[in-house]
């Protein structure tokens, strides 16, 4: 089985290569956001009003880590995806383009991934640990209250993963 | 009466919780280990059992969903134990301070920021003992449980068929490859106990009812004949083990409660 490197962000024509069920590794910028996060971006995007980082191509990791304990970041695998499609489509719609989560989506993400030409990338849940070992940097962008539903930036390298949907 | 110490328990449960969330069950990595299956899956399963090496070497979390702390308290009715709810509400506290906050009100979503309060189930038994065991849901797994009031009618087949069609639902979301825990009797609420005590039970082990040990096989086949596989990636390993504990029932019921839980199988039981 080979792996495809990926460099985040991704541009359209790379998406168009990959296939589901191609295993890749990641390397590049990806942001923390989960239930939460999305609930206020969400809020944000309908009102207008700035959001904690540009949406256009950027990549976003369904991800709550534990405290980082001195550590870079703290154990950090991926949550459960489907909780965010009541969200995802705005996003999609603006700008959103690649997102990495665990479990299935909703039939309307399907269509909206397709539509906009983003992807959905599934890790591997419950590898907390591994995932840990591959976050070079972390830093806090926004919703600090939130605690590990705060939003990260985070530099990742060769971080495993699987084409899910695109 | 036996008198027992409550700070002895607040230490035992204290350690045993910090144990649990950096090292799941054993049994379940070397299962992980050797694993042949589809690539995607095999793949998978690989990474996940180096997971857990590195979170056994580097003392850190195996998972980041350290979940909401459940203890299984049995207590003897000959064993007193003045100050056992602080000392356990305590235990979750200092062995949850350096893990995730991952406990919040219901409706405002506020966070308590300590983990507390556990979930605390008491069983009266008899005897001067005082046993108490711990399990780490995450909330990936805890969300695809699932309660199916049957009727007496069902049978066998509508057993299997909840055991099934809760796999089906949700199995893709919650972290296989999973140990699925069954409830069948009592009341609502006794088959969803049920199927929590179940997912302590060893795997590879079986109901001593040969009756039941016969449904856990049949289920474990059809649930991996759906093909889901480890992490979701297809296969033939959607399941490792399908746990069945049973209660006696009302004549015009048969409650069957399905719990998956996932790989990372966080949980473990001290005596005093």
């Amino acid at each position: 089985m080979t792996t495809k490197k990926l460099f985040l962000p991704l541009d359209a024509a790379k998406i168009k290569e990959l296939r589901e069920g191609d295993a890749v590794s990641l390397y590049g910028t990806v942001y923390t956001a989960r239930d939460q996060a999305h609930k206020r971006i969400a809020a944000a995007i309908k009102a207008g009003e700035k959001l904690p980082f540009d949406l256009s191509g950027a990549a976003i990791y369904y991800c709550g880590p534990t405290p980082s304990n001195g550590n870079i970041i703290g154990a950090c695998g991926p949550t459960t995806s489907g909780r965010m499609d009541a969200y995802t489509p705005l996003l999609i719609e603006n700008g959103l383009s690649v997102m990495i989560g665990k479990g299935v989506r909703s039939a309307e993400v399907v269509s909206s991934i397709k539509a906009h030409g983003a992807i959905y990338l599934t890790a591997i849940g419950g590898a907390a640990a591994l995932y840990q070992s591959k976050v070079i940097s972390c830093e806090l962008v926004a919703y600090p209250d939130l605690g590990c539903e705060a939003v990260y930036k985070l530099e990742i390298e060769d971080f495993p993963a699987v084409v899910g949907v695109v | 009466m036996r008198n027992i110490d409550c700070v002895a328990v607040r230490q035992k449960v204290a350690a045993l919780i910090e144990r649990c969330l950096i090292e799941p069950d054993g049994a379940v990595t070397e299962k992980l280990e050797n694993i042949s299956d589809a690539p995607l899956a095999t793949f998978a399963a690989k990474l996940i059992a180096e997971n857990n090496r590195i979170a056994k070497e580097k003392r850190v979390f195996a998972c980041q969903d350290t979940g909401q702390a459940l203890l299984i308290v049995r207590l003897g009715d000959e064993a007193y134990c003045p100050g056992l709810f602080h000392a356990l509400e305590d235990a979750v506290r200092t062995a949850y301070s350096p893990a995730r906050k991952s406990v919040a009100d219901p409706l405002t979503r506020l966070n308590t920021k300590d983990n507390t309060p556990p979930i605390i189930e008491t069983e009266l038994v008899p005897g001067d003992a005082l046993e108490i065991s711990f399990l780490a849901k995450g909330a990936g797994s805890e969300n695809m449980a699932k309660l199916y009031m049957l009727k007496p009618a069902d049978g066998e087949d509508g057993i299997i068929s909840s055991v099934v069609d809760a796999v089906n639902l949700g199995g893709r979301n919650a972290c296989p490859p999973l140990v699925v825990g069954v409830g069948i009797g009592g009341v609502a609420e006794t088959a969803c106990m049920l199927s929590k005590r179940a997912l302590l039970r060893p795997i590879g082990s079986f109901s001593p009812r040969e009756d039941v040990a016969r449904l856990e096989k049949i289920a474990l086949e059809k649930v991996n004949a759906l093909g889901i596989g480890v992490a979701a990636f297809g296969g033939s390993n959607t399941a490792l083990a399908v746990n069945i504990e049973v209660a006696p029932t009302h004549i015009g019921m048969l409650p069957v409660a399905v719990n998956l839980q996932c790989h990372s199988l966080r949980h473990g039981t001290v005596t005093l």
